[in-house]
C-alpha cells in the first residue's frame, strides 16, 4: 500500500513536505492508524502523530486523510485510494509532521464556558431532569475534541482568534440546551457577537468532517433561534 | 535540550501527575479549596483512557431497585473473593452514593428514568439484600458515562483555575536531599524541554498498566508509568497477580463492548448457540462476576463448542433487544460493532472473547491514598506521595473488580487525596528548593536512549506482550509461567540496550515510547513474579495447577519489591470502619 505523508521537522526542515512510503499492511491493520504506527516502528521512528484510544473516543488522531478530516484510527483501511495522502489537519500552525497545535482550538473551547453553571441551590440528591430535556444534549455532549469541524471551516481557518468556531458553538449550545444550566443569557449575550458567532455562513464542512456523526450547524442554527425568540 | 542544559522548575502546593478521572478528582478538590495545583499529564487530559468508559458508576441510590450501600459493600467484598480491604470497602460504598451526586451537580449529563432521577442498570456482582435478587445499581450517561465523567471533571477544573501542563511526560519523582518526596521530572513532549515540578504532595493518577498484554481493552497510554516510577524509587507494588480479563472485548480488535449489554438483557452463546452460563452460574448467567464469565468462555473455546473457522470465540448476542434499546442506551457499543466487527448488533451477534481489561493491583495505598511502604514489617506511610486511580491498589478491588466499581474508585478516592492534602496540607511541609542533582537519575534515563546503534524497542516491547499473553492468561500453570519468566527476563535485559534514532527535541514520541517500556517491564516482572508465587486460586487469578481458594494460607496481600524481585506480604484489612466483617465464603453466583 502506497502512502504519501507530510513531513515537516522544524529543527532540520525549512519547509514541509510530502514523503512516500510503500508498506505491506500486517494482517491485523484494518485501519489508517495501524499502517501509520506499521511505518513509525519498522521504517522511520521518527514519524510524529498523537494516538492513544486507538477507538474513536479520545479524539487524539485527527488528520487529513485523502482531503478530508477524519480520525485515524477509525478510518478503514479499505477504500481508501492511493497513494493515500495524510496531512496534518488544515488551518492550525504544524508542531511537527502530523501534530498541529491545538491551544486556538482550545481556548476558543475554553470562552464558552463550558461547564454548567446554575444559580439554584444545590439540592440533597440529583437534579431532576425529564428524558425528553436530557435528550437535547444528545447530539451535543458526545463531542471529543478532536478539532476535525474547526479545522474544516473556512471562516474558523481565517479568524480562528476571533470566531468560537463549530467544535466550541456545539459545547456553548451543550450548555444552553441544559434545564440545569441557569445562566443562558449570560451564554448567549456573549456569543451575540459579529464573529463569535455570527461568523458561521453554514457551509456545513462541520458536519461532513465530524467522526461521531455531531451536526456543530445544527446546534449553531438553534442558538440562533434561541437569541431570536429571546428578543421576541 | 542536551543532557546538563538548565532545567525549568515550576513551584505548586501539590502535583498531581495523570488527568483521567482520579487525577482530575483530586485536582478539583484541591483547587475548590484554593490550593495551588498543576496536572501534569501526557496526553490531553480528555483524551485519558477514562474516557473509553462506557457501562456507568456504581452507587447504591436505589433508583431502579431498593438498594444500600452495605449491600453494595457486600457485594464487593464478595467480588474481591475477599482479599479487599473492608476499611476501605465501607469507604467506596457509603461516598458513592455523594459522589455521584456530586458529579449530577457538576453538570454530568447522566441518563434519566421517567421521573428525572439517574438512569441506573443492572451489572455483573450486583445483589439485592446480601446476595439475594439482582439490583440496578450502575449510573450510566448512556454506554459512553467515562467521557460524560471526564469531560464534566475537566471542565469543573477548568471553572476552578487548576493549572494544566498538558502533554508533559513524568519520568519520575524526585527527593530532596532529606530523602522526602518533592516533586517530579517531567518532559514538556513539545519542546523537549525538562521541567523540575516542586511541590508539598505528589499524586500519582497515572492509571492501568494492560499494554503488558496483547489484547487489552486499554489505550496506548496504559503503560503502567506510576507503578514504574514507585518501583524505581524502592517502593512495593501489591496485588500484581490480579488482572481482570473483561469477558467481551471484541474478538481480533480488542475494543471493549460494556457489561452494560448483558446488564440490558444480553447473553452469550457458544457454537452450539447454547447459551452456556446457565451451566456455569445457574442464578446470575451472564451477569456472574466477570472472572467467572471469563473462565466459563474459556473453557467453551478450549472444549472445542467457540465459534468461527477456527473457534476462537463466542458471541454476544443483543439482536432479541430490539432496534429502539439499541439505539437509545447502546449507541456507542452499536458504532463499535459496526466498525470492529463489521456487524450490526441489531441484526448480528457480535463476537467476542476474555480480554485483558483491568489491574486490580497496583500501588498500595490506605483510604486516604497515602503510599503505603512495607519491607517485612509493619506498614509506613510515604509521607507526601500519594496514588489514586487505576494506579492504586487501596485495595478496594482484591482480586477481582465489579464492573462500574473503578469510575466510583477514581471519584470516591481521587476526592478523599484532595481533602486529606488539604486538612494535612501544614504538617505536609513546604516544597523544597530542588537543586538539579535530584533529578540526575530521570535525566540519565532519558539521555541513554540516545545511544546509535541498539534494540528497537516497538520489536521488544511486542515480544514482552506476546509472553505475559501466551504465559499469564486466563488460567495458568507453574510450567507455563515459569517458561515465560525465562522469555521475559532475556526481552527485560535488551531492554536495557533500546535505541532511539529520532534525535529531535520537538515532540519526540519515539523517546516518549522507549521510556515508557521501562514501566512495562517493571509491571510484567512483577506480574509474572507475583502469578508464580500465589499458588492458589482467587478471583482473577486462576492456577489450573491449584484450583481451590486457600484461605488459610492465602488471605493476604502479595507485595512485590523491584529490587532482586522479591515477594513479602500485608495483612488483609478484615475490620471494616462500623459494620461488622464479611468472613469468608464459597463464592458462587
Ligand atoms: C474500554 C474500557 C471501558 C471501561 N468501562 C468502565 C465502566 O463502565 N465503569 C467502570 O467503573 N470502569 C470502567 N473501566 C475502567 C476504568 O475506566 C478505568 O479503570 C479508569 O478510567 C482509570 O482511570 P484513571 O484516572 O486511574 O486513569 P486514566 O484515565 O487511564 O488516566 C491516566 C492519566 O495519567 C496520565 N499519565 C500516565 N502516565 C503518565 C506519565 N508518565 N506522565 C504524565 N502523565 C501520565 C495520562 O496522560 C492520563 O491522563 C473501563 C476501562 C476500559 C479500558
Amino acid at each position: 500500500m502506497r502512502l504519501s505523508i507530510y513531513r515537516y521537522n522544524p529543527e532540520t526542515q525549512r519547509s514541509p513536505q510530502l514523503q512516500d512510503f510503500e508498506i505491506e499492511p500486517g494482517p491485523e491493520a484494518k485501519f489508517l492508524l495501524d499502517a501509520l504506527l506499521q511505518i513509525k516502528d519498522e521504517v522511520d521512528d521518527s514519524l510524529t502523530l498523537r494516538r492513544s484510544c486507538r477507538e474513536g473516543v479520545c479524539g487524539s488522531d485527527g488528520m487529513n486523510i485523502n482531503g478530508r478530516n477524519g480520525l485515524a484510527c477509525v478510518t478503514p483501511l479499505k477504500g481508501l485510494k492511493e497513494p493515500v495522502v495524510v496531512r496534518p489537519l488544515p488551518g492550525l500552525p504544524v508542531i511537527r509532521d502530523l501534530v498541529v497545535d491545538m491551544s486556538q482550538f482550545f481556548k476558543q473551547y475554553r470562552s464558552v464556558k463550558p461547564y454548567l453553571q446554575s444559580d439554584e441551590p444545590v439540592p440533597l440528591k440529583e437534579r431532576l431532569q425529564a428524558p425528553a430535556d436530557r435528550a437535547e444534549l444528545d447530539g451535543l455532549y458526545e463531542c471529543i475534541l478532536c478539532a476535525c469541524c474547526s479545522t474544516s471551516c473556512p471562516s474558523f481557518w481565517w479568524n480562528p482568534d476571533k470566531f468560537v468556531g463549530p467544535a466550541g458553538l456545539l459545547q456553548a449550545y451543550r450548555f444552553i440546551a441544559d434545564t440545569r444550566d441557569t445562566r443562558t443569557n449570560e451564554r448567549l449575550d456573549d456569543l451575540n457577537d459579529p464573529y463569535r458567532l455570527f461568523r458561521c455562513h453554514t457551509i456545513m464542512n462541520c458536519v461532513d468532517a465530524c467522526p461521531k456523526h455531531l451536526n456543530p450547524t445544527k446546534a449553531i442554527v438553534k442558538i440562533k433561534e434561541t437569541m431570536l425568540s429571546r428578543e421576541l | 535540550m542536551a543532557a546538563g542544559a538548565k532545567l525549568k522548575k515550576r513551584r505548586f502546593d501539590a502535583v498531581v501527575v495523570g488527568g483521567g478521572g482520579a487525577g482530575l478528582r483530586a485536582s478539583l478538590e484541591l483547587a475548590a479549596r484554593g490550593y495551588h495545583v498543576a496536572v501534569v499529564s501526557k496526553v490531553f487530559p480528555t483524551r485519558s483512557h477514562t474516557v473509553a468508559a462506557q457501562g456507568g458508576i456504581t452507587s447504591a441510590l436505589g433508583n431502579v431497585s431498593p438498594d444500600h450501600w452495605h449491600w453494595h459493600m457486600y457485594d464487593t467484598v464478595k467480588g474481591s473473593d475477599y482479599i479487599g480491604d473492608q476499611d476501605a470497602i465501607e469507604y467506596l460504598c457509603r461516598n458513592a452514593i455523594e459522589v455521584v451526586y456530586e458529579l449530577e451537580h457538576m453538570g454530568l449529563p447522566f441518563s434519566r428514568l421517567d421521573d428525572g432521577r439517574i438512569y441506573q442498570r443492572p451489572f455483573g456482582g450486583q445483589s439485592q439484600n446480601f446476595g439475594g435478587p439482582q439490583a440496578s445499581r450502575t449510573c450510566a450517561a448512556a454506554d459512553r458515562t467515562g467521557h460524560a465523567l471526564l469531560h464534566t471533571l475537566y471542565q469543573q477544573n477548568l471553572r476552578h483555575g487548576t493549572h494544566f501542563f498538558d502533554e508533559f511526560y513524568s519520568v519520575d519523582f524526585i527527593r530532596d536531599s532529606q530523602g522526602r518526596i518533592a516533586g517530579v521530572l517531567a518532559i514538556e513532549i513539545e519542546t523537549g524541554e525538562r521541567y523540575l515540578f516542586e511541590a508539598a504532595a505528589v499524586v500519582l493518577a497515572t492509571g492501568g498498566g494492560g499494554r503488558i498484554f496483547k489484547h487489552t481493552t486499554n489505550a496506548f497510554s496504559c503503560t503502567g508509568d506510576g507503578l514504574g516510577m514507585v518501583a524505581r524509587a524502592g517502593l512495593p507494588l501489591q496485588d500484581m497477580e490480579f488482572w481482570q480479563f473483561h469477558p467481551t472485548g471484541v474478538a481480533g480488535a480488542g475494543v471493549l463492548v460494556t457489561e452494560g449489554c448483558r446488564g440490558e438483557g444480553g447473553y452469550l452463546v457458544n457454537g452450539d448457540g447454547e447459551r452456556f452460563m446457565e451451566r456455569y452460574a445457574p442464578n446470575a448467567k451472564d451477569l456472574a462476576g466477570r472472572d467467572v464469565v471469563a473462565r466459563s468462555m474459556a473453557l467453551e473455546i478450549m472444549e472445542g463448542r467457540g465459534v468461527g473457522p477456527r473457534k476462537d470465540h463466542v458471541l454476544l448476542k443483543l439482536d432479541h433487544l430490539g432496534s429502539d434499546i439499541i439505539m437509545e442506551r447502546l449507541p456507542a457499543i452499536r458504532e463499535i460493532a459496526i466498525k470492529f466487527a463489521g456487524v450490526d448488533p441489531i441484526e448480528t451477534p457480535i463476537p467476542v472473547v476474555p480480554t485483558v481489561h483491568y489491574m486490580m493491583g497496583g500501588i498500595p495505598t490506605n483510604r486516604f491514598g497515602q503510599v503505603i511502604a512495607n519491607d517485612g514489617g509493619e506498614d509506613e506511610i510515604v509521607p507526601r506521595l500519594y496514588a489514586v486511580g487505576e494506579c492504586a491498589c487501596v485495595s478496594v478491588h482484591g482480586a477481582n473488580r465489579l464492573g462500574g466499581n473503578s469510575l466510583v474508585d477514581l471519584v470516591v478516592f481521587g476526592r478523599a487525596v484532595g481533602r486529606h492534602i488539604s486538612d494535612n496540607f501544614a504538617e505536609l511541609g513546604a516544597p523544597a528548593d530542588l537543586d538539579e542533582s535530584s533529578a540526575e537519575l530521570g535525566l540519565g534515563r532519558i539521555d541513554r536512549l540516545a545511544r546509535k546503534e541498539g534494540e528497537r524497542p516497538d520489536l521488544l516491547r511486542e515480544e514482552i506482550r506476546d509472553t505475559l499473553q501466551a504465559h499469564c492468561g486466563v488460567f495458568r500453570t507453574e510450567q507455563t509461567m515459569r517458561e515465560g519468566w525465562i522469555k521475559f527476563e532475556q526481552l527485560a535485559g535488551r531492554c536495557e540496550q533500546v535505541a532511539v534514532k529520532d534525535a529531535c527535541e520537538i515532540f519526540n514520541t519515539a523517546r516518549i515510547e522507549a521510556l515508557e517500556l521501562d514501566n512495562l517491564v517493571t509491571v510484567a516482572r512483577a506480574t509474572i513474579v507475583s502469578a508464580l508465587n500465589r499458588t492458589e486460586s482467587r478471583g482473577a487469578h486462576a492456577r489450573d495447577d491449584h484450583r481451590e481458594r486457600d484461605d488459610e494460607h492465602w488471605l493476604k496481600h502479595t507485595l512485590y519489591h523491584g529490587d532482586g524481585d522479591r515477594i513479602g506480604y500485608r495483612p488483609i484489612a478484615m475490620q471494616p470502619l462500623t459494620v461488622e466483617t464479611f468472613k469468608p465464603k464459597p463464592r458462587t453466583y
